[in-house]
């Protein structure tokens, strides 16, 4: 299975995505540079965090437009798995693939520090090797990372379970908790908190690769 | 037009220094060469009250690849890979527009950094300002406070740079001059490192990044200004940073650097695009000649002297091989920006700028860079407005003592602050805000190194040169006590207008100690900055030169910073030290609680320091010890309670002659405090090495005691701790 | 030509910045301050384009780049 890390002008975890997956989870990974109006061959693609065109205008608002976008859409149209990590997520929701917006953290701040986090399902090909209600703790890295939809699409997502990670201890106000998302398809994934940042025990845990082992679990079984 | 005094004066050039240009020049200069030598000659960029004793400092050591003089230092650290350093100070901008002073001040060591060809992996940042409850300052400090570390975070976080560490202390001489010194650390290959230098006659000179337009003009001069009421005119001076540009920028300077079609290249920093020109020239003997009409500009009608001293952020200038700048424009247009050719090297060593055709400047480099004026400015004995003896004192309760004292600006949780920061973005960091060192990881060598900040102004104040060695003793040991080897230093000298006998005292004295340090703990200087006239209204800040000292360590799990579990043998290594009222008049204790200062600080035996950072070395390096925590401000009984805040406390016993104030708050060097399942092999060590190990007692739950002095639930104090800084802050 | 796009918080996305703004301004004295919406602030400048074409180009780009549908509000004005 190979991984495609998209790089936007502005992105910074696009290096930390690409290491995760290469280099603690030995998988195949390349980087995609935002002006490509065609994928390579890749099996899921990796948005990546960071601050997208300086995150001006709105998070993720300029990055839609990029030709890579477009590129991206038709793969997950067709099915591809596609994981958007902060900014990644961020750029999801402006773009129309995710519903509901992130918006600035209730406290105002960036907030920068490790969050517990429940797993709400593991029915997604991002969480299928944890268990649920499991708790997990990724760090959170994010000025903009509150997510708020209106009632009815809250109440959608609960109950199409397609809330896959929720807030144990909510950094940033976002609404019943939710920390990350998939589509009506569950094939595309949107969450705030870091991953990513925990894949090998030097940087404190190595409880992030679940997200990852699951992608590959379910591109096998596919 | 003509020179007029008062034009002199704005352009803070004496009588004296403009004689001196008249006949550098062989005539009178034009405004524009007027404006080139005023920032050239200033404090800021000529350091013409430092250089005579910064000269005193060690630069040299088997790992030092580069000392001072570029835009870095750069040490080896093996594997064919170094690490190029620097801290820099952005005080003045900061107190004039807090968020974009600060940001700028990042911003400005990270091109420092990566105009070397080195990528940025870790931003640190010492911090200072006046008390958050003074009477008349205390809402200006929390603003000011707020808006720097909110322009720290916007950059670095922006930027992608883990900000991984610092300090941030308080003092009232700060109250109108905060002190913001940023450091930053960069990867390199030691044989792809790219200098300042103008080298090849007829190659193309390339200006790349963002356009020049009308901010900061000044601002070198300015930074070696006092404070005065009309300096809150400077206000439009103030440069906006745009960390995404920057970011961009990092991007397509290393890849353009990559082709190899770059000769060299320098960040344009204060001063702009003067200082760039004129010191890539003489860097490498050559000249230059460049046509400000080539210069992509922000706004229409720009003037020659505008254009040359802009200190817009976000630009580099760079020399390229003739016939190969078309590699250097894709990458440039690849990331979507500015670059164009605004000039070539010439042979003559004069810096000759021309607007439109017009000759508007014709100066010597030489005249500019190295015939700078240099100060011996005469110096007395240190200011020092504070009594040898201290006041009689008994503490009425030590346990409501301890817990004002980590409750108290200086020493409680900074967590406030740094969780604004990103401080894992790279996933390199080991040990990140919070430890005695950060450690950053080399993903290039698997090898990781360890930085630490420290500086402390009371210190200094009492005696510059024993505090500048304590300072220097400190930072060692706080990247000893993370198990890494001290290599190097970069320093940020830090005081008030060196026109002043004894404020020139101070500096002589604490570039004296620091040099002195330096040398003894095998920690050359290899580049850093000084920052002078820190005044407002006649009011010097404290003595505050700041030390980085880098270490390096083999990549592994990093020892813990807090008792891991109940059970252990709490151990100090070192000793109890010794304490008399003299040399406690410059503790937190003194200032905390007693609210006075006095006497000296806390005496230093640099051969015993140096034993007791080669035994913590080798006990976290064999794994002997389950946390390690350098014992500093605050003493014994404020290291205790931190090593306690992870949720494990612990039950001591103080042997001691002293007095129990002096017991407990002593600030002594020298001492390390570990947490350990093997005491035998610790205490073997110990005797091994000829240091002592003194065993305090065992780490339990819950509580914190020290037998016959104090005994406090934990979760008390660590909420004090946690959340004094939030509660001042919101008061 | 010139238009001026406004973009605000939806009045029912909650609005941070404001509520701070307004009691920053509250805590300095100013009690009459009742509410204050924080937004951002176009100032586009055009060449070649009759009113009508521009209010409905700028509508466009308002709606589908300058705000987002799903928490901002924003009202154009067309000045000569």
């Amino acid at each position: 299975m190979k991984f495609g890390v998209v790089v936007f002008p502005g992105s910074n975890c696009d290096h930390d995505a690409l290491w995760a997956v290469s280099q603690n989870l030995g998988a195949e990974a390349e980087f995609i540079w935002h002006d490509s109006r065609k994928l390579p061959a890749v099996d899921a693609v990796i948005l990546p965090g960071g601050f997208s065109y300086g995150d001006y205008l709105r998070c993720g608002a300029i990055a839609k437009f990029s030709p890579v976008m477009t590129a991206v859409k038709k793969f997950a149209a067709d099915g591809g798995l596609v994981a958007g990590i902060c900014n990644g997520f961020q750029i999801l929701t402006e773009a129309g693939m995710l519903p509901g917006a992130l918006i600035r953290n209730k406290g105002q701040k960036f907030v920068c520090r490790p969050v517990e986090l429940e797993i709400a399902t593991t029915n997604s090909p991002f969480t299928n090797a944890g268990h649920k209600g499991d708790h997990v703790t990724f760090p959170v890295a994010h000025g903009e990372g509150c997510y708020i939809a209106d009632e009815q699409t809250l109440n959608q997502l609960e109950a199409e379970d397609r809330v896959l990670f929720r807030y144990i201890d909510n950094p940033n106000g976002s609404m019943r908790n939710i920390a990350g998302i998939c589509n009506a398809g569950r094939n595309v994934l949107g969450m705030m908190p870091h991953p990513e940042r925990v894949t090998e025990p030097l940087m404190g845990s190595s409880e992030g690769l679940v997200v990852f082992r699951s992608m590959i679990s379910a591109f096998a079984t596919k | 037009m003509t020179i007029t005094p008062e034009l002199l004066a704005t352009h803070k050039l004496n009588a004296a220094e403009y004689e001196k240009i008249v006949s550098l020049l062989g005539r009178e200069p034009s405004i524009t060469e007027l404006g080139i030598f005023s920032v050239m000659w200033s404090e800021h960029c000529s350091y013409k009250s430092s250089r005579v004793h910064l000269k005193k400092l060690p630069t040299k050591s088997k790992y030092v690849l580069l000392g001072p003089g570029e835009n870095a230092g750069i040490i080896d650290i093996g594997g064919g890979y170094g690490v190029a350093f620097k801290i820099e100070s952005h005080n003045h901008p900061s107190f004039i527009e807090p968020f974009q002073g600060a940001a700028t001040g990042v911003g400005g060591i990270l091109r420092d950094i990566f105009t070397m060809g080195a990528r940025p992996i870790a931003v640190m940042d010492a911090i200072r300002f006046g008390p958050l409850d003074d009477p008349d300052y205390g809402k200006r400090n929390q603003r000011i406070l707020e808006g720097v570390v909110s322009g720290i975070a916007h950059y670095g976080n922006c930027f992608g740079v883990p900000t991984v560490g610092g300090e941030c202390t308080f003092h009232p001489s700060y109250n109108g001059n905060p002190l913001v010194n940023v450091f930053a650390l960069g990867v390199i290959k030691a044989d792809e490192v790219f200098l300042g230098r103008a080298e090849g006659v007829g190659n193309p000179v390339i200006y790349v990044g963002a356009k020049t337009g009308k901010d900061g003009i000044h601002g070198a001069t300015m930074a070696s200004d006092e404070f005065t009421e009309e300096s809150k005119q400077h206000r439009p001076n103030v440069q906006m940073g745009d960390p995404f540009m920057e970011k961009l920028l990092l991007e397509a300077c290393l890849e353009a650097m990559k082709t190899g079609a770059i000769e060299g290249i320098q960040d344009m920093g204060a001063a702009g695009l003067t200082c760039s020109t004129c010191e890539m020239g003489s860097r490498a003997g050559t000249g230059m000649e460049v046509d400000l009409m080539h210069v992509p500009q922000r706004e229409t009608g720009m003037s020659a002297y505008e254009i040359m001293l802009s200190e817009s952020q976000e630009r580099m200038l760079l020399v390229a091989r003739k016939g190969r700048e078309q590699e250097v424009f894709d990458v440039f247009k690849k990331w979507g920006l500015d670059a164009a050719i605004i000039g070539t090297v010439t042979a003559d060593g004069i810096l000759r700028v021309r607007h439109h055709g017009v000759l508007v400047a014709e100066i010597p480099n030489r005249a500019l860079a190295d015939e700078a004026p240099i100060y011996t400015r005469s110096f007395t004995k240190p200011a020092r407005n504070v009594p040898m003896e201290g006041p009689e004192f008994k503490s009425l309760d030590l346990g409501a003592d301890l817990k004002a004292l980590l409750g108290s600006a200086d020493l409680c949780s900074k967590h406030w602050i740094w969780e604004q920061y990103d401080f894992m973005v790279r996933t390199n960091t080991i040990a990140g805000p919070g430890y005695d060192a950060a450690i950053v990881r080399v993903k290039e060598t698997g090898s990781s190194v360890a930085v630490s900040l420290d500086g402390n102004g009371r210190y200094c104040y009492l005696s510059p040169r024993e505090g500048a060695k304590l300072m220097v003793a400190e930072a060692c040991r706080n990247v000893s006590t993370v198990g890494a080897l001290p290599l190097a230093a970069t320093n940020n000298l830090n005081f008030g207008n060196p026109e002043k006998p004894e404020i020139m005292a101070q500096l002589v004295e604490a570039i004296e100690g620091m040099s002195e340090a330096c040398v003894f703990f095998e920690t050359p200087i290899t580049g850093g900055n000084v920052s002078l006239y820190n005044e407002t209204l006649g009011e010097g800040i404290l003595p505050t030169p700041v030390i980085g000292i880098v270490g390096l360590m083999k990549t592994e799990a990093p020892v813990k910073n807090v008792f891991p579990k109940a059970g252990l043998d709490v151990l100090l290594i070192g000793s109890m030290g010794d304490c008399d009222l003299t040399h406690f008049g410059g503790t937190q204790y003194a200032n905390t609680i007693l609210k006075t200062l006095w006497g000296m600080p806390p005496k230093l035996d640099m051969a015993e320091e140096k034993k007791v950072q080669a035994a913590i070395r080798k006990l976290v390096g064999d794994g002997l010890v389950e946390s390690s925590h350098d014992v500093g401000e605050g003493g014994l009984a404020v290291a205790l309670a931190e090593c306690s805040f992870g949720g494990v406390g612990c039950q001591v016993a103080l042997q001691s002659k002293l007095r129990p104030e002096f017991t407990l708050f002593h600030e002594g060097p020298s001492r390390i405090l570990v947490s350990t399942s093997q005491v035998e092999k610790v205490v073997a060590l110990g005797k091994e090495l000829n240091v002592e190990v003194v065993r305090l007692g065992s780490t339990i739950v819950d509580r914190f005691v020290v037998d016959g002095l104090l005994d406090l639930p934990l979760g008390e104090l660590r909420s004090t701790w946690e959340t004094a800084l939030e509660t001042k802050l919101h008061a | 030509m010139t238009a001026h796009v406004y973009v605000t918080l939806k009045r029912t996305v909650l609005d941070a910045q404001g509520q701070t703004v307004q009691s920053a301004l509250r805590g300095l004295g100013h009690a009459s301050i009742a509410d204050v919406r924080q937004g951002k602030f176009f100032e586009i400048q055009m060449n070649g384009v009759s009113r009508e074409q521009a209010q409905t180009e700028i509508d466009l780009v308002a709606r589908e780049v300058l705000s987002n549908p799903v928490i901002e509000d924003y009202r154009v004005l067309i000045l000569e």
